[in-house]
């Protein structure tokens, strides 16, 4: 018997799941066309806001690796966000502008953060683990406030964008634009792999059934904290790429109601399945911004809109869709 | 002499004055299948999970294979060799009964920080789990959702995962609970199948099931063994047909 199960089809073959990467290569494809409009429409505005939407989607996506698939609900996401941005920011201020330097120093920065406040913060489960991130995040909140030297409260200005190979190309906002959807499209996809590898499996089913999981001999620190560390760093990245849109840092990066915000972008995208979290990012900021143009008193209608779309589509707009979660 | 499998010495556990585990030995050498029988409440789980690392002993020690394990995590236990089904079905609800014993097998083969390429897609793991699907039976089901199977294929299921864990001793919470008649001669079948391969202990209701499978047979009430031995002298054995008065099992 076990002779034929090598030539039986590997993965389940009844479900049908092309159109999750499907809207993904929709959603690149009609990024790339953005800057097209820019003649017509919002000008460099349009590409400086199409940035920033797909920067706070690349955290989106990191977080929904903790959120959909390791049943990780961190509400500290936003300082990530901000410890990368500000090794960006410190880096340039004492002259590091090369990109090279930059990506890896804000990346483990955000990955050693993970690593020593999720070493702690694994402990724990369910509420304790969300409102002991948040707890850390509101401590990075403040010590970034408190960095006199950095600017404190009110940020600090960078001397320039960051620098690839001696060569100011960044600063053109249409080169700016691509670099960051080729970033987006490079997380996307490591992730999609990520998910599936030996490591994504144990880190899902350790959601699904921890007990189980350990039965088999599955510790399941390791696998989370491992999980928090990359989710971390892919946030730190996020943070290399608003410092640079903005060319300003402040410790308004990383508030508490910037981890909830990503929060709600991995909810109405629909967790645990990458493409719902960019759906719900793009959603969420579009509707932010459209808003935010209409009246000043946006969040009354945005909260009332949040709360009906929970309740009509209680999986996000993935399973919306009908995509498969946790594939 | 072969070290036996698993030993228990003077277990106890106690919530407060509530002594649930009063002074537990037991022995269970290679191939024997160890099984323990009580009246409802009388700490079986309780002991099980005290074997299996879920609950920790007051006292008294816990050995694998001669080493003592007594304070190790589950997940330690599971490593060296132990691999139990529980009394409520355990598995992995949203992957297909493939994916929970590939899932399995991965435990067991090689390192799980692997992050690039495709588990689904490693005919390691499939083979071995597709072969270990076919043994309990469950091959026509490898695609379905383990949520969705049935209350007999989820305990085959778990059957299933835990041989791939390659264990020396199986602990079994009632394989049989709640499954109809049909399904239950099945995992008897299976049990009967399994039974010299390894050490197992299995707590079981199904006193027809204990008695055609058991090597031995430990009876415990109240937290304590009040005999031990082969099924045929615990079948006359007078205090515990007066622990099972009225139980037509054994009437």
């Amino acid at each position: 018997m076990s002779g034929e199960a090598g030539a039986l089809p590997l993965a389940a073959p009844a479900v049908p799941r092309p159109r999750a990467w499907l809207v993904g290569v929709v959603i690149f494809c009609a990024l790339a066309l953005a800057p097209l409009a820019v003649p017509f429409v919002g000008g460099n505005y349009l590409l400086l806001i199409g940035s920033r939407f797909m920067i706070l989607a690349i955290a989106a996506l990191s977080l929904d690796l903790l959120i959909g698939y390791g049943g990780l609900v961190s509400f500290g996401h936003a300082a990530f966000i901000g410890i990368g941005a500000y090794a960006t920011g410190i880096l340039a201020v004492h002259g590091f502008t090369e990109f090279y330097i930059a990506i890896p120093v804000a990346m483990l920065a955000g990955a050693l953060f993970a690593l020593v406040t999720g070493a702690v913060a694994i402990r724990t489960r369910g509420v304790y683990f969300i409102m002991i991130t948040l707890a850390f995040a509101q401590m990075a909140f403040y010590v970034m406030g408190s960095l006199s030297a950095y600017g404190g409260d009110d940020g600090l200005t960078l001397p320039s964008r960051s620098l690839v190979f001696g060569s100011a190309a960044l600063k053109s906002e249409t080169v700016f634009f691509y670099a960051v959807l080729a970033t987006l499209i490079i997380v996307t996809l490591a992730l999609r792999r990520l998910v599936a590898s030996r490591f994504g499996r144990v880190l899902q089913g350790l959601r699904q059934n921890r007990q189980r999981m350990e039965a088999m001999g599955y510790s399941a620190q390791g696998f989370q904290l491992t999980a928090y560390v990359i989710a971390g760093a892919i946030g730190a990245l996020a943070g290399f790429l608003l410092a640079n849109s903005t060319e300003f840092v402040s410790p308004a990066f990383m508030t508490w109601q910037r981890s909830g915000d990503l929060i709600i972008m991995v909810i109405i995208g629909g967790g645990g399945t990458l493409y719902g979290a960019l759906v719900g990012a793009l959603a969420f900021l579009s509707l932010e911004e459209g808003l935010s143009h209409v009246t000043d008193h946006w969040k009354l209608i945005f909260g009332p809109l949040l709360v009906l779309f929970v309740i009509a589509a209680p999986g996000g707009i993935a399973r919306w869709l009908g995509w498969r979660a946790h594939e | 002499m072969s070290e036996p499998v698993l030993e228990l010495i003077g277990l106890r556990k106690a919530y407060g004055a509530l002594v649930v585990t009063d002074g537990v030995d037991l022995c269970v050498p290679h191939g024997e299948l160890h099984a323990l029988i009580g009246p409802n409440g009388a700490g079986k789980t309780t002991l099980m999970n005290q074997i299996s690392g879920n609950a920790s002993p007051s006292a008294g020690e816990i050995r694998l294979l001669g080493e003592t394990v007594t304070h190790l995590s589950v997940a330690a236990r599971a490593r060296r060799g132990m691999a139990r089904s529980f009394q409520i079905s355990s598995v992995l609800p949203e992957f297909t009964v493939l994916e929970n014993v590939a899932l399995s097998v991965q435990a067991r083969s090689g390192s799980s920080y692997r992050f690039w390429s495709a588990a689904s897609r490693e005919a390691r793991l499939n083979d071995r789990a597709m072969g270990a699907l076919a043994e309990v039976g469950l091959q026509d089901r490898a695609y379905a959702p383990a949520g969705q199977i049935s209350h007999g294929e989820k305990r085959a299921l778990e059957i299933a995962m835990a041989l791939v864990l390659e264990p020396k001793i199986l602990l079994l919470d009632e394989p049989m609970a709640g499954t109809g008649h049909e399904e239950s001669e099945r995992i008897t079948a299976l049990l009967r199948r399994l039974k010299g391969r390894y050490a197992i202990v299995l707590v079981e209701h199904d006193m027809q099931a204990v008695f055609a499978l058991a090597d031995r047979v430990s009876v415990l009430v109240y937290g304590k063994v009040i005999a031990s031995g082969p099924p045929t002298s615990i079948r006359e054995n007078a205090e515990v047909r007066a622990a099972y008065l009225g139980d037509e099992e054994f009437a």
